[in-house]
């Protein structure tokens, strides 16, 4: 005799789903009950099951044990088609939308207006603009996907939902490729959905976001539910606890130190961009030994194109650049790295590793020509997987074996492994491009220790970051970059979010200290 | 799960060649012949005697190398197309260097040979290797096109300035010091340490690709030019790097050809086994050993396939299973496939899920 409950005041009712993987159990009884009409946050590190989760209700994967109910019923989930059919709406991490086609086309592909036979444009015009005025999410409708920002892109992809007359949305980490003003942004839509009834459910690992939009929390680790927390009534180390299973540092410890000598002068430079224009606009800076410099921006305002000009990695147009008083405008990536520069790079899989090879080959990727990995053109394999197991063991690369490809490993220890890799060849200098995206929690804790660990040995750190809380906590200085340029130089101690997100949006140091913005 | 890969990339071609076996001989029972005896008459082809055995030695060995050359390309992420006109111009210049080497002793003269041999080839490849580079000019296309230059060029030699007597267009015989040693000679067909020389190519190659700072960065480069880039490896002295090597083995090929052979240019001598060279890398996967079995198994075909014409059944059936060996072994999904059911099926009974 089963006991029979009432769900109808729930939107969504998941009950011990269970959903196995080969070797891996990935939900394990897991419960979720989402009101009618709240914004319902998931929260959990990477590979908590998240997503397979949801996958489940939106009838991309199956449970293989437990049972769902849509505002009280219970019902089968065969495929995406009866999940839509029930008003359930995803947004995933990716988008999927046809770049070449307009944004009202997009929203109604695969439910076309119809006029006969035709493909009616202007009913689907009217239809998508009528629904992005009732929500606020304003889109051109004539607009093709492939020259819309991403946080446009994300829009179009929530009117698909709404368009199929989703009720309940959910949103996989949808702030992920956003900047602070369009994730703004994003919370706006998010609360006037709200308003107008429908029930919201947020996969996130961002903490602040889930404080400030939440109404309730289920927190996941390793497939089981943690905590069920109502949002008014937590805070965030709550919440990091139940994640991470130990206490964690938000924001780490920093002690003060005397920055030394100088270890990178940069010097009116000028890079170029893909496209042949201008990126990089006149840009002059010093970094000193033991100490942190952090560049802070929305992305491409030029910061890519100024660490690939410092790493070799692109052509620098004019200016000069000098590592430990050398002039070494233009060198090659191998010339730098014999210099002692190493580069934790903003994108690990293109640049960062070779997602094919072993995790032992690499381990020694830059270092892969000298002693003891090779001699005279021979690889030694035992020195390179000696050197491998070391540092898997000292950074704490799992799974413990060198012998699994990179691209194997999940992202935080594939940025585990890039870190062992570079902060294992003795730096004097150290460039980090954005060293923790989309890393969860406690990865973050791990490699901003480690930040810290290289600074306080004495080498020189340029940090690039879109993450201002990054920026704030690990910084001894703080320049920002707007299209390009310097906008102002700044002591975090001196400073705060506003001020710098003033610079971010274009505003020089003058007019926000003088009171005209 | 690393050896099961490997257990798998053995076991891939092996059923894919087990399933074209299949399917041809439903194809041979529709023409009416039976099978069963076109089989048994096709092996004795490839293996029946000493003189079959040797035969189907002498025809694996070109294709042991052209498969090299152009494993080794795709080891290094270049699609190297030209294998065929890159052995065309390792046979030719080998010829003409071969020809005149008449006054040194063959200690000197054979490798010289060789090794002219496979300086063409690598140039020829080179070419290929320094437009993409340079210019990022696709190599598929660059080599067909220098398939068709060495393939004029070659016709030309023996048609005109090479020339020499009447009939096929040929070119004179090669020098006796230039020519490889024969080790046994069964009825007019001569072995000779070719074989070997392949062997020993197969072997350098894997040692090249998995024990030298060299071969890690080609194998970077193949398949992440971006992080080579960054781990400081030159992308573009990599790519016209392993275009050269992959021509010098396709160009090795040519010469041997020439050298144990034909002993002389002549304008059929290279008749696609360039090509071929794609289908052996694609069957043995890339790897040394596995090209090694995958030549021996296109060249054991081949000689067999005389056999099956001589019993009545059309030797087109060889190219029929070749094909569909091939085809299962690009799209080896399908066979993973097939295997992941059958183990699937298998654990269904052992553990008794339900379905």
């Amino acid at each position: 005799m089963e006991e029979r409950k009432d769900y109808s005041e729930y939107a969504v009712v998941m009950k011990g789903i269970t959903k196995r993987f080969p070797g891996v159990l990935a939900n394990d009884h897991v419960d979720l009950f989402v009101r009618n009409g709240e914004i319902h946050a998931i929260v959990g590190e990477n590979g908590a099951g998240k997503t397979t989760l949801m996958n489940q209700l939106y009838g991309l994967l199956h449970p293989d044990e437990g049972k769902i109910y849509i505002r009280g019923k219970e019902v089968k989930i065969r495929g995406p088609g009866d999940a839509i059919r029930l008003g359930i709406g995803m947004v995933h991490q990716h988008f999927m939308l046809v770049k070449t086609l307009t944004v009202a086309e997009n929203v109604v592909l695969g439910s076309e207006t119809k006029k006969g036979f035709l493909f009616d444009l202007r009913e689907a015009r009217r239809r998508v603009k009528e629904l992005s005025e009732m929500y606020g999410l304003y889109v051109d409708v004539d607009a093709k996907i492939e020259d819309i920002s991403v946080g446009m892109q994300q829009r179009v992809e929530i009117l698909k939902t709404l368009y199929r007359g989703a009720e309940i949305l959910i949103l996989d980490e949808p702030t992920a490729v956003l900047t602070p003003q369009e994730t703004e942004e994003l919370f706006e839509i998010m609360r006037k959905l709200k308003e107008s009834g429908k029930t919201i459910i947020f996969i996130s690992h961002k903490l602040n976001e889930v404080m400030e939009i939440t109404d309730n929390i289920t927190v996941m680790r390793l497939g089981k539910v943690t905590g069920r927390l109502k949002t008014s009534q937590t805070n965030p180390k709550e919440i990091a606890r139940l994640m991470v299973g130990r206490d964690v540092l938000l924001r780490v410890e920093k002690k003060p130190r005397e920055p030394g000598k100088e270890v990178l002068r940069v010097e009116e430079l000028w890079v170029k961009d893909n496209r042949g224009l201008d990126a990089v606009k006149g840009v002059s800076f010093t970094v000193r030994e033991g100490e942190i410099l952090g560049v802070a921006g929305v992305a491409g305002n030029g910061q890519t194109e100024l660490v690939e000009a410092i790493t070799g990695l692109r052509k620098i147009e004019s200016g000069k650049v000098y590592i430990l008083g050398r002039d070494v405008t233009n060198y090659t990536p191998k010339l730098l790295r014999e210099m002692g520069l190493v580069h934790i790079p903003e994108d690990r899989q293109k640049h960062g590793l070779i997602l094919q090879f072993y995790g032992y080959y690499n381990a020694i990727l830059g270092k892969h020509y000298k002693s003891p990995f090779c001699y005279e053109g021979v690889l030694n394999l035992k020195n390179i997987m000696d050197h491998a197991k070391k540092i898997y063991e000292m950074f704490d690369v799992r799974p413990r074996d060198p012998k699994i490809p990179a691209g194997n490993l999940s992202g935080g220890n594939q940025q585990k492994l890039i870190l062992a890799r570079e902060m294992s060849s003795n730096p004097k200098f150290a460039l980090f491009a954005q060293p923790t995206r989309g890393l969860d929690i406690g990865a973050i804790e791990y490699i901003h220790k480690n930040i810290l660990k290289l600074r306080d040995m004495g080498v020189g750190i340029l940090l690039i970051s879109m993450e201002l809380e990054e920026i704030f906590s690990l910084s001894d200085r703080i320049i920002v970059m707007y299209e390009g340029e310097i906008m102002g130089e700044l002591k975090p101690e001196e400073t705060n979010f506003e001020e710098v997100g003033l610079l971010m949006a274009g505003h020089t140091l003058q007019e926000v200290r003088s009171g005209v913005v | 799960m690393m050896i099961e890969s490997r257990v798998r990339s053995i076991l891939v071609p092996i059923l894919a060649v087990l399933i074209a076996l299949l399917i041809a001989s439903i194809i041979i029972l529709l023409i009416g012949k039976n099978p069963l005896m076109a089989y048994a008459v096709m092996l004795k082809g490839a293996f029946g005697s000493v003189r079959d055995l040797t035969n189907t030695i002498v025809k694996t060995t070109p294709l042991i190398l052209t498969g090299l050359a152009v494993g080794f390309g795709f080891r290094a992420g270049v699609f190297n197309i030209g294998a065929e006109g890159q052995m065309a111009m390792g046979a030719l210049f080998a010829t003409i260097v071969g020809m005149n080497l008449g006054t040194v002793p063959p200690f000197l003269a054979i490798p010289i040979t060789m090794f002219v041999g496979m300086l063409m080839g690598a140039i020829w490849a080179g070419i290929a290797g320094f437009l993409k580079a340079k210019t990022g000019a696709h190599e598929v296309i660059t080599t067909i096109m220098l398939n068709w230059i060495a393939y004029y060029l070659g016709n030309y030699m023996v048609a005109a300035p090479l020339a020499v007597g009447s009939g096929t267009p040929k070119s004179p015989e090669i020098s006796a010091s230039a020519r490889l040693p024969v080790i046994i000679s069964v009825q007019a067909i001569d072995l000779t340490p070719g074989i070997i020389i392949a062997i020993i190519a197969a072997v350098i190659m894997y040692f090249l690709l998995e024990r030298t700072s060299m071969g890690y960065e080609i194998k970077a480069v193949g398949f992440n030019p971006y992080a080579s880039e960054y781990g400081g490896i030159s992308v573009s002295k990599n790519v016209v790097l392993s275009m050269a090597v992959s021509g010098a083995l396709a160009g090795l090929a040519g010469a041997l050809e020439v050298m144990g052979l034909h002993h002389r240019y002549l304008g059929a001598l290279t008749a696609g086994k360039g090509f071929d060279g794609i289908s052996i890398a694609l069957i043995g996967q890339n790897h040394p050993i596995g090209i090694i079995f995958a030549a021996f198994l296109i060249g054991s075909l081949r000689t067999g396939s005389n056999a099956m014409q001589f019993a009545g059944i059309s030797k087109h059936i060889v190219m029929i299973i070749q094909g569909i060996v091939i085809f299962l072994v690009a799209a080896d999904r399908i066979v993973r496939t097939m295997m992941d059911y059958a183990k699937y099926k298998r654990m269904k009974s052992e553990v008794g899920v339900e379905g």
